[in-house]
């Protein structure tokens, strides 16, 4: 898209909900669509009395997420008090972080137009998550299950130019999310949610314009066409002359278009202060070394080892590193194999296929890497054909079975015995004695009928390359 | 020194409602209060970091382990109003 | 032995060797309750389960299973802290009718430890006041003299002790609110370091000042009451995990080697001469019994109450933001006209529900947390008080134990003070400074005024050292012990 002399300033605010048991200042479960206002706790319900605990855990999994964003840990980060009142915010206030964040001044490289980009990152702070408000028209219900629900707010600086480079810096992140663990990034039922701040200015202006907030988008799809209708919105608005309003704006994905919250906006004030209920949390260098030790390869460094280990292409390492289970699998089978490039496009093309086909996770793949690399081998030891390899794989998907059963249950081994061939080629030639005579007088087309016999005859289990050496001598008499 | 239009803003932020009365009582009660406190503004405090929790407290976090907390029920009862399980208030808007 | 003036320790000691029942003790403190209560108004709610507690610890006593360390010993409870099906008001219209579903860790360890609640004492609304005057459910009054304010704002917890209505109580003390009334109706009241004492099911007021503590008739029970309620909490992440010493087995009533400290900011010209006298009765107490006595300076005391009023105000406007009528507590009645929006079905909820002083404190903690003034006050008292705890850090570098009034002046008359919330602010000058810094302070009986009102002294100690607070409070109320007692006891 190209915005004549108009440049668009995009930043990211990605909310991402831990993935832990218990809430983060309290122990009632962290679980989506139970029944109405089970998941409570005197806390999570903002009785007089109650106080918040730390969670443990969703202190160690935001940590890991600021390493792998690489962030600056905080050794002492404060968590402060927002006030305002609404009614699914039990409080008063919500916990959050203010002006000392745990995570600070990280960035994230990822993969666009065959080249590595980069977005800074901000901050990366820990709150906890509001109940939800249920709109019936003459009443509002609310329901707590999701209130005190561990977040990590992720910031990123407004380094994005594109709506392109927008999603696929929120596709990198949820992915690094998924890998580490922290956040299973499923962002239709709101366990990832992403904010777009976007503005636009006059290409080599310095200073930003204003920025417009859009929320509730919920794929990264509609990141992108959301943005992208923004940026021409504000590019008309400001062509005929009109002023920016700094506001929230809502995505209609059914109209494709953004439209102004209709709320009545007041100047907020939200009197932040450290809460004195918690103490600051203190981390120090032995705890934060130790999250760095555990965390795993990250998906942009795992599909660059991808290109020079395995010598795979760019596009096949990125697509087998999108998921760490999928790149766990490839691997495997690889390893198993010791044929990266046919092992890669077995699970590229063959089994991605039947995947989506069947809506499954690769974790519930009916076939184990390690079948799938001990048929690759089959195929490079000559045990079976390229061609047998497809049969024998469909059998595997429906059955779990190994290859190497399947291969001696339907008695699909390759003929690749020379006497056995040299009996079958005999009988075929025998049998088209006319055939034989017409090779012999010059019409060496007829081979390929003779190759069809003969497999027709070994039930394709005759070795290909033993059948057309073995027919070419014996034809020549 | 708090003017009774800034009690009245104040007094939104902080959701209360005010009659004219009482926020002209206000006004004059914590002008008065402000004025006696103003002379913390004399204390040298440059550089000092500010203080919380004022003793030496070791950290203490929670396990993450979920429990079910059994006493939902008795909660909802201090509902001023509820449909089913969910608490009911009025129509919010946005 | 009389139930009613008995000290905790005897009652405890009757209950487990089975020269009274359990029973027998609670319906004894029910029957002086019966008779007064409507004078003194110490109980906002009875506990109409007690007589069944105590039948309990006597069936027990009769199967020799151990009933704990404070077996059948009624002990009050202030209305601030959330009691499991009992009605918890914090003295406040908002809570006319909450029924907390869970209990205070403070209130699961006195259960635990067998001790019987009688009931909810009246208090400030909120804690919010010194004279128990801003009560939702009405004044309370001073045993000694039923014109008399009990002090506050524990002043129910104080006067229920005073009067034979419970044998100890608890209170909850945020800038002096045990002490304060312990000083007024004769009893001893300590706050213990903050930390020390989960705050966990206490409706809170200020976050990092609140602590609650027991109120006794002698420092022993105090000793044993809070012994019973201390020590870490997983449900409170500001709690301590410092052992908890055995304090009342570890009293001595010998204080040589020991320095006490007087500030020289706390005895200006101000302080009453009936005042002055109980510190000099004291002072030579503590003489006698070996003790140093030192001169010190805390130059920042006049700070301690601006700076107490910013903190305790901003920190209750947010702590109180969650009385908004959604989920429990009272809410505006809609019915005849409706809410033209949310804003309106708050500050409605919130206008009607608030008593004057709640309000008050409210705005002032709001404006001194909003932007444009955060700095100058918030966040500038927040720095004052990290230098007030400097300035006693250095104190206790050259004493163990601090000596002052706890009040400039006397219990005073109901409807005295309630008037100038300023001057009422300022009495709270030498109570304020320990919740700031922390420390634990404690109230002992030292005498009377010329009308027949109980004075006391205060005691302050560092961080977690609450032994020398009990020795030395042994040591006075061996010395000066109230030799009477109220009229509604004789």
């Amino acid at each position: 898209m190209s915005y004549n002399d108009w440049e668009p300033v995009i930043g990211l605010e990605i909310h991402a909900q831990l993935s832990t048991q218990s809430k983060m200042f309290s122990p009632d479960a962290n679980q989506y669509g139970d029944g109405d206002n089970v998941n409570v706790h005197p806390v999570s319900l903002g009785m007089p009395g109650a106080l918040p605990v730390i969670n443990r855990k969703a202190v160690e999994l935001s940590v890991r997420m600021g390493l792998a964003l690489n962030c600056k840990i905080r050794k002492r980060s404060v968590f402060a008090r927002k006030n305002y009142f609404y009614p699914d915010l039990p409080k008063g206030y919500q916990i959050s972080q203010f002006d000392e964040p745990l995570c600070e001044n990280g960035f994230v490289d990822y993969f666009l137009e065959g080249e590595i980009r980069r977005v800074g990152i901000t901050r990366a702070h820990m709150e906890e998550d509001a109940g939800k408000s249920q709109h019936q028209g003459e009443y509002t219900l609310i329901n707590l299950n999701r209130a005190g629900v561990p977040l990590l707010e992720i910031v990123s600086e407004p380094d994005i130019r594109s709506p392109a480079e927008a999603a696929e810096y929120a596709r990198t992140v949820r992915r690094i999310l998924r890998y580490l663990g922290v956040c299973d990034g499923n962002l239709e039922e709101g366990s990832l949610r992403c904010d777009c701040n976007v503005s636009v200015r006059k290409k080599g202006e310095p200073k930003f314009g204003t920025k417009v907030e859009l929320k509730n988008i919920n794929s990264f799809r509609f990141v992108e066409k959301a943005i992208e209708y923004e940026i021409h919105r504000q590019i008309d608005s400001l062509e005929s002359g009109e002023k920016i309003l700094q506001e929230t704006r809502l995505y209609d994905p059914a109209k494709n278009r953004t439209f102004a919250m209709r709320s009545k906006e007041e100047a907020h004030d939200y009197r932040y202060f450290p809460d004195p209920d918690i103490l600051p949390v203190r981390l120090d260098d032995q705890q934060i070394e130790k999250i760095k030790g555990e965390l795993p390869e990250l998906p942009l460094a795992r599909a660059q080892r991808f290109q020079t280990e395995f010598q795979l292409p760019a596009y096949d390492s990125f697509v087998l590193t999108t998921e760490r289970a999928l790149a766990d699998y490839f691997e495997s089978v690889a390893r198993q194999a010791q044929n990266p490039k046919a092992a890669s496009n077995w699970v590229m093309t063959d089994l991605l296929r039947e995947l989506n086909e069947a809506r499954l996770d690769i974790e519930k793949s009916p076939i184990s890497s390690e079948d799938l690399g001990n048929l690759v081998r089959m195929i490079d030891s000559k045990e079976i054909s390229g061609k047998m390899a497809k049969d024998v794989f469909m059998e595997m998907w429906k059955t779990s079975k190994s290859p190497a059963d399947i291969v001696k249950n339907l008695g699909m081994s390759q003929i690749t015995d020379v006497g056995a061939i040299e009996k079958i080629v005999d009988d075929v030639m025998s049998a088209s004695a006319a055939a034989v005579a017409d090779y012999r007088g010059g019409k060496v087309k007829l081979f390929g009928f003779f190759v069809g016999q003969v497999m027709k005859a070994s039930k394709g289990q005759a070795n290909p390359e033993m059948v057309n050496q073995i027919l070419t001598s014996k034809l020549k008499g | 020194m708090i003017s009774e239009k800034e009690v009245t803003r104040v007094a939104h932020l902080a959701r209360l409602s005010l009659t004219e009365d009482e926020a002209k009582a206000l006004a004059l009660q914590l002008s008065s209060v402000l004025k006696n406190f103003d002379q913390v503004s004399k204390v040298d405090t440059q550089g000092v970091e500010p203080l919380v929790t004022p003793t030496e407290i070791e950290q203490f976090w929670r396990n993450d382990a979920a429990e079910v907390w059994e006493s939902v029920e008795s909660a909802m009862q201090n509902a001023p109003e509820a449909v089913g399980n969910l608490f009911k208030v009025p129509p919010v808007v946005g | 032995m009389n139930i009613l003036t008995s000290s905790l320790k005897e009652i405890r000691d009757a209950v487990r060797n089975r020269s009274v029942s359990a029973r027998a003790v609670t319906e004894a403190y029910f029957g002086q309750i019966e008779k007064w209560n409507g004078k003194l108004n110490a109980y906002i709610t009875l506990n109409e389960r007690a007589v069944d507690q105590a039948a309990e610890i006597d069936r027990r006593l009769a199967k020799n299973e151990d009933p704990g360390a404070l077996a059948g010993v009624p002990i009050a409870i202030k209305d601030m802290l959330c009691t499991k099906g009992l009605r918890t008001t914090a003295g406040s219209r908002i809570l006319e009718n909450f029924i907390p579903p869970f209990s205070a860790t403070v209130v699961e360890r006195l259960e635990r430890a067998g001790s019987i609640n009688p009931g909810k004492t009246n208090q400030d609304e909120f804690a919010m006041g010194s004279s128990s005057e801003t009560s939702a459910f009405g004044i309370g009054r001073n045993p000694w003299n039923l014109d008399y304010v009990p002090g506050g704002s524990s002043g129910g917890s104080a006067a229920a002790v005073a009067a034979g209505m419970a044998s100890a109580s608890i209170g909850t003390d945020t800038g002096g609110s045990i002490r304060q009334p312990a000083s007024f109706c004769g009893v001893v009241g300590i706050k213990p370091t903050y930390g020390r004492v989960s705050r966990y099911g206490i409706v809170a007021f200020a976050s990092s000042l609140d602590q609650a503590g027991p109120m006794t008739r002698t420092v022993e029970d105090a000793a044993l009451v809070l012994e019973a309620i201390s020590g870490h909490d997983k449900l409170d992440g500001t709690t301590a995990s410092n052992p908890v010493p055995k304090w009342s087995e570890q009293i001595r009533h010998d204080l040589k080697g020991i320095k006490v400290g007087l500030p020289k900011e706390y005895f200006s010209d101000t302080l009453q001469d009936e005042i002055r006298d109980s510190v000099d009765r004291a002072i030579a107490s503590v003489k006698s019994a070996g003790a140093e006595i030192v001169e010190i300076s805390l130059p920042l005391t006049e700070m301690a109450v601006p700076i107490y009023y910013l903190i305790a105000t901003s920190e209750a406007s947010s702590n109180l933001a969650r009385y908004d009528g959604v989920r429990y507590g009272h809410r505006a009645d809609f019915s005849r006209h409706a809410a033209e929006d949310l804003a309106e079905f708050y500050s409605r909820t919130r206008g009607e529900g608030f008593g004057p002083e709640v309000k008050r404190r409210i705005i002032l903690g709001t404006y001194a947390l909003s932007s444009g003034y955060y700095d100058a006050y918030y966040k500038k008292a927040c720095q004052v008080r990290r230098l007030l705890r400097d300035q006693f850090q250095q104190a206790f570098q050259q004493c163990q134990l601090i000596m002052s009034p706890v009040t400039a002046s006397p219990a005073f008359k109901i409807g005295a003070r309630i008037s100038d919330p300023l001057q009422m602010y300022l009495n709270d000058i030498y109570t304020t400074s320990a919740n700031l810094v922390g420390i634990p302070g404690m109230s002992v009986p030292a005498g009377f005024t010329n009308d027949g009102l109980p004075i006391g002294v205060q005691l302050l100690a560092d961080h977690f050292q609450e032994q020398h607070l009990f020795n030395a409070g042994a040591v006075i109320e061996k010395d000066l012990a109230l030799k009477e007692l109220p009229n509604v006891l004789q």
